[in-house]
């Protein structure tokens, strides 16, 4: 073999990149490390200074989250009868007392409706629209395309009033279904410019020979072309969701109730008695799981890459 | 199987002429092969026919129903495309049983079954059934794709190039087979090729394709020993036709500007003085390379001849083709 073997590289090399890829790795997970580690201090601990970076784990941060709290005197402890669980324990000897459950749950419920709802929806529209502007003759095609992506060209603060406007008079202002439909409208530039890449990267030949094989256009579409598209499909629903998930300025302008998402609630959570940053941790914490979950679950469509296909060139 | 008739047919990419008025009948149970080079337009013939893409101008019949207006799958024909094109998302076995599972056929799992194990034993695929489509060599992918149409029983074959991957030996083996399936059930097939092997002794008709037109249609003897052309001419034969000033010879035809010579057309051992400049033994056949006044040709000798580079012989032609000056036959 030559000097410029490109196989192998050196033992030396492989350490430098070892070492940069760990502490790149380290220094993007740091922030997330510092929040999971933050729920499970107590609150005098979370605003320490210096940082504490051992500390006694406390549940306390969780406990708030998912309540409301009155605050009880010395007084009233003693009249109390004991307290009967391990989380009314917790909110006693912080000098509270439960007084119900918070909306953190339902806040939590909202994004996850709204969230998947509006990135099924951004997929099964994008990938059609998708598929028919990469094999059909359209009109004005590339004016179209163009169109369609200048939707994402202004910040969102720019048409929050119009959308606010019209969400009144159509009755979507704090539903559900206004969010999905507002998200899904956001994510189709994208989800129709990625698919648009992936599916124009599949040949023609296999449609074409599933049209002989006696199948229609249709037909073709779903048994041939999505199951290829998957790589792309999984990619682009992870974008949509992720941006669904986290929205915030969209989601403070248009929900205030009943459709509230997680992101512009859980900051909310500070003003309940104090500073509280241990359980404006935990809902960060907790929000970000099932992002990581599905991200997780698509991960081998993505590794999966580019399957070189079966036509020759 | 159906009969497939050609009328006028023309198509045009751009400025591209890909087809110019082309009429051809393919009768039921004929095979049925076009030649040309690169670019003459057997493959968008074949696309006309499958309906993959539409004529310009001009009509399509399967038995003498105009199938203009029918989709791809109404049409019901299997096509073998030259580039392969196998599902690669689907293992060797899937891929066999796709036509047989799409809504036009609803084929029973055990007929399925049973038919894609035939197919992949015709076609010597059998232990590759489980793979990935995408885990084959060259030639397994072109027998996969053999086989997806070979599976079916539509209204004509369409065979681009199909054994054009394969080595020697299977490609005889499937010579024979494809031929035999042909005769067995009455197949109608319309099948591209460059062999000529191949073209001689599978087809029973053959259409001659030269940018576009077709200019000779007819059985392979008719085009070997009837050309209407200097083209036509030189798409059979091995060696190829040898195509030489008319007046090289005494006694052409008036009007004749070029004669062309196969082996057969050259008696050796009288006539002109032709210089030899090589002799090349190929196995099946012993090939002499001559030259009269700088004109090269080619003959067939005798496996056992002592002639030698440099040594003079002696060649008459006989009945030879005559072509006017513009590259068309006078009889
Ligand atoms: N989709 C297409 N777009 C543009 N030109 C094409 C297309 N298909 C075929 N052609 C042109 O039409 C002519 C015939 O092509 P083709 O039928 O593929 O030839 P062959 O199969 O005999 O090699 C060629 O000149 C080719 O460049
Ligand atoms: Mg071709």
């Amino acid at each position: 073999m030559s000097g410029f073997s490109v196989t192998e590289p050196s033992n030396r090399q492989k350490w430098i990149a070892a070492v940069l890829v760990i502490l790149y790795a380290l220094i993007t997970i740091a922030p997330l490390l510092w929040i999971i580690a933050t729920g499970f201090k107590s609150p005098e601990d979370a605003i320490a200074y210096p940082p504490k970076v051992l500390f006694e784990p406390s549940l306390e941060g969780y406990v708030n989250l998912f309540t409301t709290r009155t605050r009880i005197t010395e007084g009233m402890q003693q009249t109390l009868p004991p307290p009967a669980t391990w989380y009314q324990q917790i909110a006693r000897d912080s000098g509270t007392m439960i007084a119900g459950p918070s909306r953190y749950g339902q806040r939590f419920l909202n994004s996850v409706v709204i969230g998947f709802g509006s990135t099924f929806l951004s997929i099964f529209f994008g990938t059609l629209a998708a598929y028919a502007f990469s094999r059909f003759r359209v009109p004005i095609k590339d004016d179209l395309l163009f169109f369609i992506l200048s939707t994402r060209m202004m910040p969102p603060i720019a048409v929050a009033i119009p959308i606010f406007l019209m969400f009144r008079q159509l009755g979507l202002n704090d539903t559900q279904l206004g969010m999905i439909l507002l998200y899904t409208a956001v994510n189709l530039s994208l989800a129709v410019w990625l698919l648009k890449g992936f599916i124009d990267e599949i040949p023609l030949e296999y449609e074409e020979a599933a049209l002989i094989d006696g199948y229609t256009r249709f037909q073709a579409f779903y048994k041939v072309v999505l199951p290829q598209a998957a790589t792309g499909i999984a990619s682009t629903a992870i974008f949509c969701l992720i941006f669904a998930w986290n929205e915030y300025a969209f989601a403070v302008l248009l929900t205030s109730g009943t459709a509230q998402t997680a992101p512009p609630f859980i900051p909310t959570i500070i003003g309940v008695g104090g500073q509280d940053w241990p359980a404006v941790a935990a809902g960060a914490t907790l929000f970000l799981i099932p992002v990581m979950i599905f991200t997780i679950l698509l991960r081998k469509h993505l590794l999966r890459g580019i399957t070189f296909g079966a036509v020759r060139k | 199987m159906a009969e497939v008739t050609l009328r006028n047919i023309s198509k045009s990419f751009g400025p591209q002429v890909a087809l110019a008025d082309v009429s051809m009948t393919v009768p039921d149970g004929s095979f049925v092969v076009l030649l040309g080079p690169t670019g003459a337009g057997k493959t968008t013939t074949l696309r006309m026919i499958s309906g993959l893409d539409r004529p310009d101008s001009g009509t399509i019949l399967v038995d003498g129903t105009d199938v203009g207006a029918h989709s791809p799958a109404e049409r019901n024909m299997a096509m073998v495309f030259q580039q392969y094109s196998l599902y690669p998302h689907l293992s060797v076995h899937d891929n066999l049983a796709f036509p047989l599972k799409s809504p036009m056929l609803r084929t029973p799992r055990d007929e399925i079954a049973r038919k894609v194990a035939e197919v992949a034993e015709i076609l010597q695929i059998s232990h590759k059934l489980d793979n990935k489509a995408t885990e084959l060599s060259g030639g397994e992918m072109q027998r996969v794709s053999i086989g997806r149409a070979l599976v079916r029983d539509p209204q004509i074959y369409l065979m681009d190039e199909p054994l054009s991957s394969l080595d020697a030996k299977l490609r005889s083996d499937l010579r024979i087979e494809l031929k035999r399936i042909q005769a067995s059930m009455g197949a109608t097939l319309l099948y591209v090729t460059h062999d000529q092997i191949e073209a001689m002794t599978m087809a029973t008709h053959i259409g001659v394709l030269d940018e576009g037109r077709l200019v000779q249609f007819g059985p392979p003897r008719e085009i070997y020993e009837n050309p209407v052309s200097i083209y036509a001419a030189s798409r059979l034969g091995s060696p190829k036709i040898n195509i030489l000033p008319a007046d090289l010879f005494p006694g052409a035809p008036a009007g004749a500007a070029h004669i062309g010579l196969r082996p057969e057309h050259i008696r050796l051992g009288e006539g002109i003085e032709a210089r030899v400049k090589r002799v090349e033994h190929l196995g099946d056949q012993t090939r002499l390379h001559l030259t009269i006044n700088n004109h090269d040709l080619i003959t067939l000798t005798d496996p056992h001849t002592t002639d030698k580079p440099g040594d003079t012989v002696k060649i008459t032609p006989q009945t030879p083709l005559c072509f006017d000056a513009g590259g068309d036959r006078i009889k």
